[in-house]
């Protein structure tokens, strides 16, 4: 029988831009196809996104491959899938790394049962020893790490946004158009409903400043040192609860996990739960008006103060770097 | 409309998460055991659905024997029957174990539609309602904050990176359901007496005709090595000042100085 080998990397886009966690995923997957010395391949699909292929080319692929169909341009599990299920047939990878992203989890998840292969949602580190490949991924919302190891091949792994980094590694690759063919797929994309392109999505944004039952409803200041650090705002479980803020804002195991490079509490008490959504985060500021509260053993910066007395101060601060 | 909701009980969100001394599972003693969130919002969606339709609300779980706590919190909030897939062999299954173990009993019941939690807070998979539909053969919508249901089809909100898209697929379909969906109700006393005559059904894998060898820990793909603590960060560093402006100048200081992260 011949073995799985090589890396293949699928590869999201949105309106002609490669999403920044495929760029994650396939500096990643550089790395491993390095370790295991072995090729790396991209795999793109969309509508109109042949030329996207350069946009990969300095991370690194060996090759990319390219799915060009008008049925492509939204994303829908069944095409996605046929497409993915024929390049991995011709490609026979033995790791598959996408990103964790809505579309990435939809597609991973589908795809495990398709291959009956086993996949490492989620995973935050993927460590090669001795040949043998571990993956890192928090379960409980983050209150445990798991090392995974997966039997059988291909591998899936699906990486979460904002963890592994982007690096550079441009070689001459080959780009290959695939041959599509898809069957009309069961489910139809009838609208698409996108904010405008200013506002900073939460699970990808370097800078989060999240508010929580302090902040009473009044999320002025947060909003704007949010934007002055071209950040994104987010919400304990309480604000969300109390309508201040939508569902898509919540950070906590009951939504969305976030590694920012900055995570600024403000008016947060620290719950279990909120923990969980951000204690990967690589700097984390607390401010809260009670010395006592939890979330300032989770810190590495802590503030003893009122958020609206603070916050003002802090934005003009930052103003004075900004000029 | 037959509606099916993929139930799973779970430590609750606020339980202080402790490692066995095998280093592989975690310590259940002093864990409170309640239904998945996003499961609840699954069961409230599927009753919002039956009142507006008429028909059935049916809840399958997977689990050990206290799973039928979770059933009957389900039956209390107004679901009709359920079906309690108990078999100490499914113990320690994986995600796609537990699809084809959820699929199979699916397979010889009538459903117009499945809805589960788009993920279980334990093991975080975002798997098993995938894997159930993958093996049912029938398209999913995953990450859903809003639902239409007609005579023949499903309109869902699938909630993606800054927007939302409407997906809309011809019955029967699974969907999973992502906070926003709706508001959970409370199960009413009288609902919590009326659920102690509801009916559950118990299965076991051989009923099922699944091969226990095939499930299980044996049948795992995906196997936990270890389980860790994250790392410990260091102790928190508090900004002094005689004033917020003080204090905000310090802060700004060391996140544009030390830690350059702004």
């Amino acid at each position: 029988m011949k073995m799985a080998k090589g890396v293949l990397v699928i590869c999201e886009q949105r309106d002609g831009a490669v999403r920044k966690v495929s760029y994650e995923a396939v500096s990643e997957g550089r790395r491993q196809a390095d370790g295991l010395n072995t090729d790396l391949t991209a795999l793109v699909l969309g509508s109109g996104v042949v030329e996207m292929g350069a946009d990969l080319e300095k991370y690194g692929p060996d090759k990319i491959l390219v799915a060009d169909d008008p049925n492509l341009a939204n994303y829908s599990t069944d095409s996605y899938l046929s497409v993915c299920t024929h390049a991995i047939k011709n490609q026979d990878p033995m790791i598959i790394i996408t990103g964790a992203s809505s579309q990435g989890k939809d597609l991973s998840a589908r795809l495990a049962a398709r291959l009956d292969a086993g996949l490492a949602m989620d995973c935050v580190a993927i460590i090669l020893e001795n040949n043998q490949l571990t993956y890192i991924r928090p379960m409980f919302g983050g209150k445990v790490l798991a090392e995974v190891n997966i039997t059988g091949t291909p591998h899936i792994v699906a990486i979460r946004s904002n963890v592994m980094a982007i690096t550079e590694s441009p070689r001459t690759c080959e780009i290959d158009q695939l041959d599509v063919q898809i069957d009309v797929p069961k489910t139809k994309v009838i609208d698409q409903k996108l904010e405008s392109g200013e506002k900073v999505e939460l699970t990808e944004a370097d800078v989060i400043v999240s508010g929580g039952r302090g902040t009473g409803g009044n999320y002025d200041s947060i909003e704007e040192l949010a934007a002055l650090l071209n950040g994104a705002v987010g919400a304990s479980r309480s604000a969300v609860d109390e309508g201040w803020r939508p569902h898509s804002d919540q950070v906590g195991q009951t939504g969305k996990v976030v590694s920012p490079n900055l995570y600024v509490a403000c008016g947060i008490s620290g719950a279990i739960q909120h923990l969980a959504g951000m204690s990967t985060s690589k700097n984390i500021v607390a401010i809260n008006k009670d010395p006592e509260a939890p979330i300032f053993s989770k810190a590495d910066y802590g503030v003893v103060n009122d958020l609206f007395e603070i916050l003002p101060e802090i934005i003009k601060e930052v103003k004075k770097i900004k000029e | 409309m037959d509606v099916v909701v993929l139930v799973k009980q779970v430590p609750d969100t606020e339980s202080l998460i402790l490692i066995e001394e095998d280093g592989v599972s975690i310590k259940t003693d002093d864990i409170k055991w309640v239904m998945n969130p996003y499961d609840e919002l699954a069961v409230e969606a599927a009753l919002q659905i039956r009142e507006a339709r008429g028909g059935t609300v049916t809840i399958l779980s997977l689990g050990p024997e206290k799973t039928v706590e979770t059933i009957r919190t389900a039956l209390a909030m107004g679901a009709d029957k359920g079906i309690h897939i108990f078999d100490p062999a499914t113990n320690g299954s994986d995600a796609l174990s537990k699809g084809k173990i959820l699929a199979a009993a699916l397979k010889t019941r009538p459903f117009n539609l499945i809805i589960a939690g788009m993920r279980a807070v334990d093991e975080d998979n975002y798997q098993v309602g995938s894997a159930v539909a993958e093996y049912l053969d029938i398209p999913q919508i995953t990450q859903v904050t809003k639902v239409v249901v007609e005579d023949q089809t499903i309109k869902c909100h699938r909630a993606i990176e800054g927007g939302t898209v409407v997906i809309e697929a011809a019955l029967p379909v699974l969907f999973t359901a992502q906070r926003g969906l709706n508001e959970p109700r409370y199960a009413s006393l009288p609902g919590i007496m009326k659920a102690k005559k509801k009916p559950i059904d118990t299965l076991s894998l051989a009923e099922l005709g699944i091969d226990p060898e095939t499930v299980g820990r044996a049948g795992r793909k995906v196997k936990v090595a270890s389980l860790k603590f994250p790392p410990e960060r260091n102790t928190v560093k508090m900004i002094k000042g005689e004033s917020p402006g003080e204090m905000a100048a310090e802060l700004v200081k060391v996140l544009h100085e030390d830690v350059k992260v702004i």
